[in-house]
């Protein structure tokens, strides 16, 4: 399928407005640093004697900051231009269009967005899952000295029982890593049918507990709700807020039984039964209704993120949090004049 | 007519893809050039999560999870924006703690937003400690009811907790009177309705900002197993506007901080998308019927 | 051997998760069945990541359609992983300046850091926002109002769409006090914790009762097709 002209010339008329928003007022897409220099005093111990330690740490900053510093001293050295968040802006621009360029139909650019975060995520999981749990948990416990001197100085030492539990689950990960090899993939099998156990364990208790007993305790409602007036608790009930409320819990509990019946297929949903079900269709109609309006909120209210990140730190065309000294809106408005 | 009719039925569906990309991106100019949000009527179920918090005396430990992931951000930010602020101002003690891999650096991100630029007086492991990421999910849950430490031993900084200030006197997670959980989906806050909140017999309880994909399937939980409940960007509104009115400033004349201000500028783009859902539906139908009644005609 | 061991790990490590909520003597091993599982779950992290790195490398190596994205894919992979793992520029922890790596992996200034802040956040929120266009071709194409169930269906996505803007306020705000109730915004609240409740609270209970059977039939060894065809 050929692009057809008015899709070239709407990609070229973005390409040209982003060429002219470099132009206009500050420019776009620059991203800038503070420096800040940290200072530790180290105490003494059996190890190392009393020190301090210095060191320098680069902090993102808003551009309104590096450039009223540079107005009132050119030659300062507190805040910085930053290469590498400016790289950054850029290339998180450009995936988000590249993601974008899916809606007219894929393309190199969104299949490129794609390979790179099926890799990022897949290592970042990873990297995550050794530092934040095995680091503390599994070699806290087996190689204590070592994560004690290393990396987690304040980490305390393990019981034998954590030890023990340890070696299990160092055991039962080498044997979910079997999966990998070649050959003997089905040891794997031992630790997903721990990971089965367990979740099936978990499960029933949670389940009867939460979603069984107590929804159901949660139906059974007075079918008559008076309601009160807070001010005058002597005048008796309020008539419209104590009808809409009992009206709700009537609605309710026909609700969920009708639906429960519509659910209920050991009987054949004929005369009453069949009535009630039809009754259950309705209500969960509605469900699906409403279901269907919260997700399209939920989308949109992404999509709203994503077209704010353009705008405003890639573009500068907006500026609701105040961070550039001059907003794009006077600027083409001065260049107008 | 019958041409409209035509245009309708042939449209393709990237001129859908445009009309919605310009009824969101026009309120999000107009907004972010002009500053107006639209006014926000908290309903109850905000409402009760603003009163839940308030109810505690400042001090009180607070354990906030953030069980979310930048892709929700657009939803999940604000209200995570809105409920450390309403809590660093009511002096409550934070504990964060994440179930999602990336919860950590969102938990980071709302922390440097809210509580270093505003609130400097708390110190870090004081009055507020980020406990990290640690896998399991549920059975995360299980261990932080018989013992919180196992389940979170360190810091997101490397700190053991029993090292740690803000969790004196948290031996299990029913030490907590309140948990609020930000959550996208598994595991969130159905999970700590099923697993801790049932489990505990009434000693803690729960609030939860959540996506809206999640919210119809909580409200059954509320108000018994889930005391309060910000659903999507509208619940965040909401629940923004409620806390923005009670910690404005004596001088009226202070302008909010954009920051807190997020969710209210989202609403803008939701009405003209929403009123755009609605177009395309009516206008979906009306092409469907016109269709089918010059098909009846054809073969009458 | 190769089905019945599974069978009866899967059987313990239930009946001990089981027992420990209705016997407080049996509380610390069903935590410390939690913390194995905990670790477990972390190593399934490192097992994705291994079997990523497999799959595209035979990718790879079989010069499949679209290798070149899978390289791209590894090249990516391990980029993240070094640095990661490495904790390349990451600087010193102020809690303990003297210990090398114990500085945060995502602090400010870390490329860990910066792959999450310039590729994963964009990405990953773009991919997510991509459905609301989605969703909008789906209603102009799909939502038909042929019988009484997709007008229930689509009048209740109206209201909840106009009740939860300003749209509801304009168009119903006029409504007297007493009719309140049907305002948009009250009225999509009222659906929401009336009618959605009894559906969603239907369905919440038979998922509990299906999920308490199922579970049943895997800690009594009944159910075993978790473990495959047992080729």
């Amino acid at each position: 399928m050929k692009p057809s002209k008015t899709w070239v010339i709407v990609v070229a008329v973005i390409v040209v407005l982003v060429g002219i928003r470099m132009t206009i007022g500050q420019g776009m897409a620059r991203a800038y640093v503070e420096r800040v220099d940290q200072s530790v005093e180290v105490k003494a111990n059996d190890i190392h004697g009393a020190s301090t330690e210095k060191w320098t740490e680069w902090h993102p900053v808003a551009p309104k900051k590096f450039e009223a510093a540079q107005k009132a001293d050119p030659s300062q050295t507190k805040f910085a231009f930053s290469w590498a968040n400016t790289i950054g802006l850029w290339l998180a621009a450009f995936f988000t269009l590249a993601i974008f360029s899916f809606l007219y139909r894929d393309n190199p650019g969104y299949r490129l967005a794609e390979a790179v975060i099926i890799g990022v995520s897949a290592a970042y999981w990873g990297v995550i899952g050794f530092w934040d749990t095995l680091v503390p948990k599994l070699f806290g416990a087996l190689t204590p000295n070592l994560i004690h001197d290393q990396v987690l100085p304040s980490l305390p030492a393990p019981t034998t029982g954590q030890v023990v539990a340890m070696y299990f689950a160092l055991a039962l990960g080498l044997m979910l890593l079997m999966r990998l090899a070649p050959k003997g993939g089905w040891i794997s099998l031992w630790p997903i049918a721990f990971i089965i156990g367990v979740t099936a364990g978990l499960k029933i208790v949670s389940h009867v507990e939460s979603d069984l007993v107590a929804q159901s305790i949660a139906t059974f409602k007075p079918l008559v709700q008076p309601i009160v007036s807070p001010e005058s608790a002597q005048s008796g009930w309020m008539l419209w807020p104590t009808i809409w409320a009992s009206l709700a819990n009537i609605l309710l509990v026909i609700g969920v039984l009708c639906c429960l019946t519509y659910f209920f297929f050991s009987v054949e949903h004929k005369g009453v039964a069949g009535r009630a079900a039809r009754v259950g269709i309705m209500y969960l109609m509605i469900t699906f209704g409403a279901a269907f309006g919260f997700t399209v909120m939920g989308r949109v209210a992404l999509l709203a993120a994503r077209i704010e990140f353009l705008f405003d730190d890639w573009l500068w065309l907006i500026d609701p949090a105040g961070k550039r000294i001059v907003e794009v809106a006077s600027a083409i408005g001065s260049m107008l004049c | 007519m019958s041409k409209f009719i035509t245009i309708l039925e042939g449209l393709d569906r990237r001129w859908i893809f445009l009309a919605m990309a310009i009824s969101v991106a026009g309120p999000i100019l107009f907004i972010g050039i002009t500053g107006k949000t639209l006014p926000e009527t908290p309903t109850p179920t905000a409402r009760a999560v603003y009163r839940e918090i308030e109810a505690l005396s400042p001090g009180t430990p607070v354990l906030i999870s953030f069980d979310f992931d930048p892709a929700s951000g657009g939803e999940l930010t604000p209200m995570a924006t809105s409920l450390v602020h309403q809590c660093a101002a009511r002096g409550l003690r934070m504990v964060f703690i994440a179930l999602w891999p990336l919860g950590p650096q969102l938990i980071d991100e709302t922390i440097k937003r809210v509580i270093l630029a505003d609130y400097p007086n708390l110190k870090e492991g004081v009055d507020y400690v980020n406990l990290g990421f640690q896998s399991g999910n549920e059975a995360v849950m299980k261990v932080m009811l018989t013992d919180f430490a196992k389940a979170f031993p360190i810091t997101k900084n490397g700190v053991a907790v029993g090292d740690v200030v803000a969790l004196k006197g948290i031996e299990r997670v029913d030490n907590f009177p309140l948990l609020i959980t930000i959550s996208a989906g598994y595991p969130g806050a159905k999970e700590w309705i099923q697993y801790v909140i049932s489990s505990s017999g009434g000693k803690i309880k729960m609030v939860t900002g959540c996506t809206g994909v999640q919210t119809p399937g909580l409200y059954p939980y509320y108000p018994v197993q889930l005391s309060g409940l910000l659903g999507a960007i509208k619940g965040a509104a909401e629940y923004e506007s409620l806390v923005n009115s009670s910690l404005a400033p004596k001088d009226t004349s202070a302008a909010v901080p954009a920051k807190y201000l997020e969710a209210q500028r989202r609403m803008g783009p939701q009405l003209g998308a929403h009123l755009l859902m609605i177009a395309l539906i009516i206008l979906g139908n009306i092409s469907f019927f016109a269709q089918r009644n010059s098909k009846v005609r054809a073969t009458s | 051997m190769k089905r019945l061991v599974p069978m009866w790990i899967a059987i313990i490590a239930g009946f001990v998760m089981l027992l420990s909520t209705f016997f407080p003597i049996t509380e610390s091993l069903g935590e410390t069945v939690g913390e194995i599982f905990n670790v477990v779950a972390a190593i399934a992290f490192v097992l994705g990541a291994g079997s990523l790195a497999k799959v595209n490398l035979a990718k790879i190596s079989r010069r499949d359609q679209g290798w070149g994205y899978a390289a791209i894919t590894l090249i990516c992979f391990a980029i993240t992983l070094v640095v990661g793992l490495g904790k390349i520029g990451v600087p010193q922890s102020t809690q303990f300046p003297l210990l090398g790596w114990s500085g945060e992996k995502d602090a400010e200034g870390s490329i860990f850091g910066w792959i999450y802040e310039f590729a994963l956040v964009p990405i990953t929120s773009t991919m997510f926002a991509l459905l609301a266009f989605y969703v909008a071709s789906a209603a102009f194409r799909a939502f038909r109002a042929k019988n009484l169930e997709a007008i229930l269906l689509l009048s209740t996505a109206f209201i909840v769409l106009l009740g939860r803007t300003f749209a509801g306020v304009v168009l119903t705000g006029w409504l007297p006090d007493w009719a309140s109730g049907l305002r948009l915004e009250n009225f999509s609240v009222y659906i929401m914790q009336v009618f959605n409740t009894a559906g969603n609270r239907a369905i919440i209970i038979g998922i509990a009762l299906g999920v308490t059977a199922t579970s049943l039939r895997i800690l009594l060894g009944v159910d075993r097709s978790w473990m495959g065809s047992g080729d």
